[in-house]
């Protein structure tokens, strides 16, 4: 395989990754894990 | 590991209180030598016509001690103080830990020593020789033991995002280290890279670059999202744009390199890649600058009366800055006026005094009280005039080399209708001379700040006595 297409296939990939990321991130399923994430600071003292 | 009774009921905080004093301590050195070489730059006999003392060997040292020595073990102490407090477990290793402590303070140690006496690699960023380079790596990667053995015991079931930071922080130096150290050994203290020609170049600036996006970023990114909502008493403004700004830097960072090779012998379509990838890099920076700002939404007023939150979110407004700046400079024609000039420095130093410095200062000004028993610092008016040197310093340093450093492009390249060059070099030098001193008292009163700092924190260790915090019992509702 031509090293090009690789190159291309890995950026694509990563941006479709990004992509893929960004929607979970707004998706309201995680809205409780994410609450709970951020409070992680204030479990304690 | 299986009798309940055996779990550690502190957190590790020796190591944190060692690194976190080690970092104060560094900080006045590093911050020294760059004041002896600001006035070197105006009075070059400064190096007392002795090789150590001269300015080529003592840069690299104060670069290696703000941002590896200061830096780093800032990172070190704030890293291995939240990553406790946020799994709820004890360091995974104490014995490792001890050991990244003594070894990073061997480095720095090494750095002071053949730095000056003219050993250096060249590679800006990266001067030290091979063996200390393994060193590194060996510290390195026992921090990655500890720090990811931290996370895999966690009694909680998140990862809290300023963990996500140092992860990516710890992973990419380690990446960055090792591939742009490959070299030849040539003698015990001499090494030739591994690589050559623009090729050579080009990895050095995606290290170099990517050290600025790792190590000063991604790490102190890590911090503000620990103790801006710890000082603030209240949570991150966003998780949601704390992920989606994470993973934005991620993959833009490590292309944004070849902006520090416009107009070299780096293929044009290389920079042009890079110039890209930089004004890109502009909205996961300002992501990160927003989600922090606005953590304080409803908060604003304790900013009156709270120096150290004033430290973090001042740093915050730098981080804001020089990353709207970093971009513009990266665009090739900006660059072709700013390069070369004293236009980086400024932006450099608007990133390392501003965003670096001040965050660092704000979150050891939080933690060093509780490391050793103590309600607060020994002198709050302390903080608040340190504070002011620090903002007071930063202002003049980079406005006066903002001035020289736009003066310097514009005369380098003004030419007379011959097309003959208007200015000869050496007139160009002699018109920074003003903005020199200016820079100097920048740097005077930033070094006299930490200087206070210096004394402050020694006061607090002394009249208080070194404390662990007691690890909670209850595990964060699931």
């Amino acid at each position: 395989m031509d090293i090009n297409i690789l190159r291309i296939l890995a950026t694509v990939l990563s941006f479709v990754v990004f992509v893929g990321i960004v929607v979970w991130a707004l998706s309201h399923r995680n809205d409780k894990d994410f609450q709970e994430a951020a409070n992680l600071p204030f479990e304690q003292d | 590991m299986s009798d309940k009774n055996m779990q550690p009921t502190v957190y590790n905080d020796t190591v944190v209180r060692q690194f976190s004093i080690m970092a104060v301590v560094w900080g006045v050195v590093g911050m020294l030598v760059g004041v002896i070489i600001a006035a070197q730059l105006i009075w070059p006999e400064l190096n007392l016509g002795l090789p150590w003392t001269s300015y080529g060997r003592l840069r690299p040292l104060h670069t290696n001690a703000v941002i590896f020595a200061f830096g780093g073990c800032t990172l070190f102490a704030t890293s291995y103080y939240v990553v406790q407090r946020t799994c709820q477990v004890r360091l995974f290793s104490d014995k490792l830990a001890t050991f990244t402590f003594w070894g990073w303070q061997l480095v720095i140690l090494a750095a002071a020593i053949s730095l000056p006496l003219g050993y250096t690699t060249a590679k800006e960023y990266a001067e030290l020789e091979w063996p200390i380079d393994i060193l590194i790596a060996i510290v390195w990667v026992s921090y990655a033991i500890v720090f990811f053995g931290t996370i895999a015991k966690r009694k909680v079931k998140h990862i809290y995002v300023a963990n996500w930071f140092f992860a990516s922080f710890i992973i990419a130096v380690a990446i960055l280290h090792i591939v742009n150290s490959a070299e030849v050994p040539a003698g015990w203290m001499k090494s030739y890279s591994a690589y050559a020609g623009v090729q050579d170049a080009m990895v050095e600036w995606w290290y170099g670059h990517n050290a600025v996006g790792f190590f000063l970023t991604a790490g102190f990114l890590g911090i503000m999202y620990y103790f801006v909502p710890k000082q603030a008493e209240r949570p991150v403004y966003s998780y949601r744009l704390s992920i989606v700004h994470f993973w934005a830097l991620i993959f833009t960072y490590m292309w944004a390199g070849p902006h520090h090779l416009h107009y070299t012998a780096l293929p044009d379509w290389t920079q042009t890649l890079g110039m890209v990838f930089s004004l890109i890099l502009l909205a996961p920076s300002w992501g990160g600058m927003i989600n922090g700002m606005m953590t304080m939404s409803g908060a604003w007023h304790k900013l009156r009366d709270d120096p150290i939150l004033r430290f973090l979110i001042v740093s915050l407004s730098f981080y804001g800055m020089s990353t709207f700046e970093g971009p513009m400079m990266a665009i090739k024609t900006v660059n072709a006026l700013s390069h070369y000039t004293d236009w980086t420095i400024a932006h450099v130093h608007s990133g390392a005094l501003g965003w670096v410095g001040l965050i660092s200062m704000g979150s050891l000004y939080y933690m060093v009280p509780r490391l050793f028993g103590m309600k607060q610092m020994y002198s709050k008016r302390a903080i608040e005039l340190h504070f002011w040197m620090a903002t007071i310093g930063i202002v003049l340093y980079i406005s006066s080399m903002w001035i020289a450093g736009v003066m310097e492009g514009l005369m380098w390249r003004a030419i007379n209708t011959d097309g003959t060059l208007t200015y000869t070099f050496v007139e160009v030098v002699k018109a920074t001379h003003p903005f020199y001193m200016v820079r100097l008292l920048g740097g005077v009163l930033y070094l006299g700040g930490m200087v206070v700092m210096l004394w402050n924190v020694l006061k607090t260790a002394s009249s208080g006595h070194p404390t662990d915090a007691a690890i909670p019992h209850l595990v964060a509702h699931a």
